[in-house]
């Protein structure tokens, strides 16, 4: 049995790290890809929402670079003026640090978390700035691009050609409580730099268009939402607190070992475990997908040893580059790899020499300050990827060919007019031409055709001897040997430029997935809100049908409700294995390949939470890209469900908490509510004995009006009482609208005799399926509250119709009193909510119960605005038409 | 009537003695004799010894449910019984109804209310189906020769039409319970249809009522049935 105890040093740690938090400052970073994607505006909307909140909050530095949206967001906000540094013969500004801390606010505003001060400030750094800040207990936003990261800025550099001088390190990172990512996609971000939104600074400039690339951002993109996804998982380990890491590493070594689908690859695995046991070593295995799809027994091959790396402990990764070594040396820096293990490759000397070297000559000019171990042999190597293959990379359709013939035919024919006049070196340059033209259009296959039947026609029809292939001048020969090259190498280039661009775009659309994926589910309220929509996009995404089953406290799984299909005894199997095993299974895995799905657990750490499963149909498949995204996915749940499970656990003591809370305001409320009529009633069954005649009556009036007004208090709390006890039982009855409100109207009309009253039904409103009692009152409810909370004389009106398109009747509402506050709108229908403006009396419990009374028979009330002044209130209740009524 | 002559004597029965005290004084005051028992058993007994006139029963008591009161009542006695509940109790409202309770009240309630009720119930007392003709407003009901007319115009009622006011006409002034009407006109396996009921009621009430959106005679009671209110 491993020792899963906590490490008393890592909770320790943990533990002061708690402690500093609570005397320290919050720190919140504002997250982007690059320059431009809308940081710094992010930050001052959030801030501009603290001060409607009344927080105390002062701009320490914020670069506005001129834009006149983030300028207009600055307005308003109070700004601590900047220093200024003499240096030299320059003045520089910088943050005014002592002036904040002087002032002491709650929160500044500190943009640009990493730059470098003007030398003569008090740190060389701003970051150092911004820990004093947070030491001294003020909150501080900042902003950062990934590119500053410290551990990141190699991989950007790899990525851009950019080097990264102005970095700050994890480890201040890390000091964040709250990461806000703000993302944008390529094109937006390129069309905001197109529009000179974006502000660059003269040096970087330069530099700038070599940045901007598209290609360069969805990398960056990737990186960023990978860095935070990555931060989210690492916080959570720390909430988890008590269970800790299952292996500790001892070293601060990490191995990564190519895998391919080659049989050597699995002794290159198993090689590389040894290594890393040795070395006490974590290591990872890289998958390195091209363009080029592998296939059948291949691709099986390959799975199996992934599955042999995971199997013996190793982290695995797909990524997805047609530059096998420029992948490889972008996920060891991403991953903080030190060593590279690949297997020593038996192409041909020749062929690497025409690729730029092998694949070991590639790494070894790429990685770095990385290590390179290169592993022989023992059987037959990988198969080598083909220099030039002619097997095109997709096939392309059999138009394309069609049009490539029909634009030579044409060609052709017009040359033969034009040959007398141009001669036929011009209709050779012509053919050339239209090969590069067609190489824009049509796909590789179709280009080499073009190329080989332009060449061979050109040399039959217009070289001279006519009609012959033979060539006469050795001119000639040169021209057309030049041709043939010219047009071949423009077949390959386009083949290349396409299968980049489809990678490009793939990473971009996996980028993207994972980027609405991780929305939805941080925009998610509840784990089924969340469970719903990663569902939904799973389905769309791999054209499949998902599910998930959770874990019901170790006992069994249980499917969630929001599955697309319901799993079959047999397949329930697969999916119990998977969660036992913590291993995925079903098809496209070595696992029960013959069920019908994909089976991925959920795992956290120690547990499986539950399954996700991914239905593709049967003549369909998922590419590995799609079971990578698919992985990802489950990750991701993985976290939703256990920061649900987590947050439970926090909610239940804020519940106690809310609940007394909620005591508290019910006894105020009903104390009040009730001893107000109750001395009225006490005083004035006093003064009856002794009144005189008049007197009596006016008091008479009174108790009325106060017994009323307890009845009314009363009903409402047993309303309010059977709606939480869940004792409510709608009996569903058909209903006469008419019939309602007249019955409505009696209870309210002594309410109602200040306001003008007018009433809307069509005669032909048909009958309903509703709880009458219950939606009379709802009416009734309705209208009290339009009458108490409307000035007098002031109309109040009431309308019903039906809306067959979404079968549903409704009733409306609507008075020209005050109108209801948007600020408002939202808790209306919570207990003890009471109109600001409302009049003395009433516990705010009317709309609670409206709602729960509608809600109970399957409707919605909503409310909103009256055009032209006041409120409007609609309940819809689900409207069928009732059956045949029988004449006699 | 019973031998005690013109003063009809009312039975109440409930636990709360203020509301007891109270009702006696509304009751006394309005010429009726009162006797008071204090829970169900005592109730019965009263009712068996004394034979009152009128029952006025509270359906929430301390020994007996008023339910099980009104049909141990009912195994040997139909006297009029006045059921008072509270909101929110309609399905038992609709329960004491069908068990052969004649009306009911809802607390609180005001004196008027009870006293109007209390008129009805006795007038009640005597058969209804012996009268042959009923006029209210402009409309007259001959039962003898099943016509009725409007303002001396012939009214041409459906068969259903005319059974489901004569059903609401023999019991004016009280309500009378969906299941009661459906289970009259069309037989227990429709008790459930409410909506015959709506559809012929609304064709009833334009042929009938002056304004049939608010109608003066024939009643909603909502979610428990139809009330022919009495205008005298």
């Amino acid at each position: 049995m491993p020792d899963l105890r906590p490490d008393p040093d890592a909770l320790l740690a943990s533990l002061k790290r708690e402690e500093r938090r609570a005397r320290r400052g919050q720190l919140k970073v504002f997250f982007g890809m690059s320059p431009g994607v809308g940081k710094t505006y992010a930050m001052l909307r959030a801030a501009q929402q603290e001060l409607r909140e009344g927080v105390d909050l002062v701009v320490g530095i914020v670069e506005t670079h001129g834009r006149a949206e983030t300028e207009a967001l600055l307005a308003g906000l109070p700004v601590i003026p900047r220093k200024e540094i003499a240096h030299r013969d320059i003045k520089l500004t910088e943050m005014d640090l002592e002036a904040i801390l002087a002032r002491r606010p709650r929160l500044v505003l500190v943009d640009e978390f990493a730059h470098t001060n003007a030398p003569g400030s008090r740190h060389p750094k701003r970051y150092q700035d911004v820990v004093e800040l947070l030491d001294a207990g003020i909150d501080v936003f900042t902003t950062l691009n990934v590119q500053h990261l410290e551990s990141r800025a190699d991989a950007v550099r790899q990525i851009t050609g950019v080097t990264v001088h102005e970095t700050v390190p994890d480890s201040v990172f890390e000091l964040a409580d709250q990461i806000e990512l703000v993302d944008l996609t390529p094109e937006a971000l390129r069309e905001r730099l197109a529009e000179g939104k974006v502000y660059l600074a003269d040096r970087a400039a330069a530099a700038a268009d070599a940045f901007f690339k598209d290609t360069n951002l969805t990398a960056l993109r990737e990186l960023a939402l990978r860095f935070v996804a990555e931060r989210v998982d690492k916080r959570l380990r720390e909430l988890r607190g008590a269970s800790p890491l299952k292996t500790i590493w001892r070293s601060g070594e990490r191995l990564l070992v190519a895998v391919g689908p080659s049989p050597s690859s699995t002794q290159l695995v198993r090689w590389t475990r040894r290594m890393a046991a040795a070395q006490g070593a974590a290591w990872i295995a890289v998958s390195v997908e091209s363009s080029r799809p592998v296939e059948g027994e291949a691709q099986r091959r390959l799975e199996k040893n992934l599955a042999l790396a995971r199997e013996l402990g190793a982290e695995v990764v797909v990524t997805h580059d047609d530059d096998v070594a420029g992948a490889l040396v972008r996920v060891a820096l991403q991953q903080n790899a030190t060593q590279i293990v690949v297997g020593k490759s038996r192409s041909p000397r020749w062929r690497d020499a025409l690729r730029g070297g092998n694949l070991v000559d590639q790494l070894l000019r790429q990685s770095g300050p990385i290590d390179i171990y290169v592993v022989p042999a023992e059987r037959a190597a990988e198969k080598p990827v083909a220099w030039l293959d002619w097997r095109p990379a997709e096939a392309s359709p059999g138009r394309e060919y069609g049009e490539v013939l029909a634009v030579l035919a044409g060609l052709t024919f017009a040359s033969w007019f034009i040959v007398p006049f141009a001669g036929y070196l011009s209709v050779g340059l012509l053919y050339l031409l239209a090969v590069v033209a067609l190489s824009l259009r049509v796909g590789r296959g179709p280009v080499l055709a073009a190329g080989v039947v332009s060449a061979l026609t050109w040399n039959f029809l217009f070289i001279p001897p006519i009609f012959t292939f033979v060539i006469g001048k050795f001119e000639d020969g040169v021209m057309f040997g030049t041709y043939f090259i010219v047009a071949l190498i423009a077949g390959q280039l386009t083949a290349r430029i396409r299968a980049q661009e489809r990678h490009e775009r793939r990473r971009e659309d996996r980028a993207t997935a994972l980027f609405r994926l991780t929305q939805a589910l941080s925009a998610a309220r509840t784990l089924d809100d969340a469970v719903f929509a990663a569902l939904r996009q799973s389905d769309a995404l791999f054209a499949a049908q998902s599910a998930l089953l959770l874990g019901d406290g170790g006992a069994g799984l249980t499917p969630h409700f929001a599955g697309s299909f319901t799993l079959t005894e047999k397949e329930r199997g697969v999916a119990d294995w998977a969660w036992r095993n913590r291993r995925k299974a079903g098809r496209f895995t070595d696992t029960l390949p013959s069920a019908e799905g994909l089976y991925l657990p959920l795992v956290r750490e120690d547990a499986a939470v539950g399954v996700l499963v991914v239905r593709v149909a049967p003549d369909a498949a998922l590419s590995l890209a799609q079971r990578d995204l698919a992985e990802s996915f489950a990750t991701q749940l993985a976290l939703v469900v256990e920061r649900e499970q987590l947050r439970a656990a926090g909610e239940r003591e804020k519940l106690l908490d809310e609940s007394e809370k909620l005591h508290r305001a019910l006894l105020d409320g009903v104390s009040h509510e009730l001893k107000t009529p109750l001395a009225v009633l006490d005083a004035a069954v006093e003064n009856l004995a002794t009144a005189d005649e008049a007197t009596r009556s006016v008091l008479a009036g009174e108790i009325r009006t106060a017994t009323r007004r307890l009845n009314r208090l009363v009903n409402n709390l047993l309303d309010q009482t059977r709606l939480e006890s869940g004792a409510l039982r709608p009996r569903l009855d058909w209903c006469d609208a008419h019939d309602l409100l007249n019955a409505a109207l009696d209870g309210v009309r002594e309410s109602l005799a200040d306001h003008p009253f007018e009433s809307a039904l069509p005669a032909d409103l048909p009958l309903f399926r509703a709880d009458a009692a219950l939606t009379e009152q709802v009416i009734a409810n309705l209208l009290l509250n339009a009458a108490l909370h409307t000035p007098a004389g002031t109309p109040i009106f009431l309308a019903a119709g039906v809306d067959l398109a979404r079968s549903r009747i409704f009733f409306t509402v609507a008075d020209r009193g005050p109108g209801l506050p948007a600020a408002m709108r939202e808790r209306l229908f919570q207990k003890f909510q009471r109109g600001d403006a409302a009049r003395a009396g009433g516990l705010g419990l009317g709309l609670s119960i409206i709602r729960g009374f509608v809600a109970a028979q399957g409707g919605e009330v909503v409310a909103g605005e009256n055009p032209g002044g006041g409120a409007v209130f609609t309940v819809y209740l689900p409207f069928t038409p009732h059956g045949k009524v029988p004449t006699e | 009537m019973t031998a005690g002559g013109a003063n009809p004597e009312v039975l109440l029965i409930d636990d709360e003695v203020q509301i007891r005290r109270l009702l006696r004084l509304t009751l006394e005051a309005a010429g009726y004799r009162v006797r008071e028992a204090e829970n169900g058993a005592l109730g019965l007994n009263e009712a068996a010894v004394a034979r009152p006139d009128a029952v006025i029963l509270d359906l929430s008591l301390p020994d007996l449910s008023g339910l099980d009161v009104l049909r141990r009542l009912r195994e040997w006695s139909q006297l009029p019984v006045l059921i008072l509940s509270v909101r929110g109790g309609e399905a038992d409202k609709i329960a004491a109804l069908d068990a052969g309770a004649d009306d009911y009240l809802t607390k609180p309630f005001g004196g008027g209310e009870l006293l109007a009720r209390m008129r009805v119930l006795l007038r009640r007392a005597q058969p209804a189906s012996e009268l042959s003709v009923v006029r209210f407003a402009d409309v007259e009901v001959d039962f003898a020769k099943r016509t009725v007319t409007k303002d001396g115009t012939d009214l041409h009622l459906t068969a259903k039409e005319y059974a489901l006011l004569r059903l609401l006409l023999q019991h004016r002034g009280k309500v009378v319970t969906h299941r009661q009407l459906l289970r009259d006109l069309w037989g227990p396996t429709h008790e459930q249809d409410t909506h015959y009921l709506r559809v012929h009621m609304a064709n009833l009430r334009k042929k009938l009522e002056t304004t049939p959106d608010q109608p003066a005679f024939l009643k909603t009671e909502s979610g428990i049935g139809y009330r022919f209110a009495a205008g005298d």
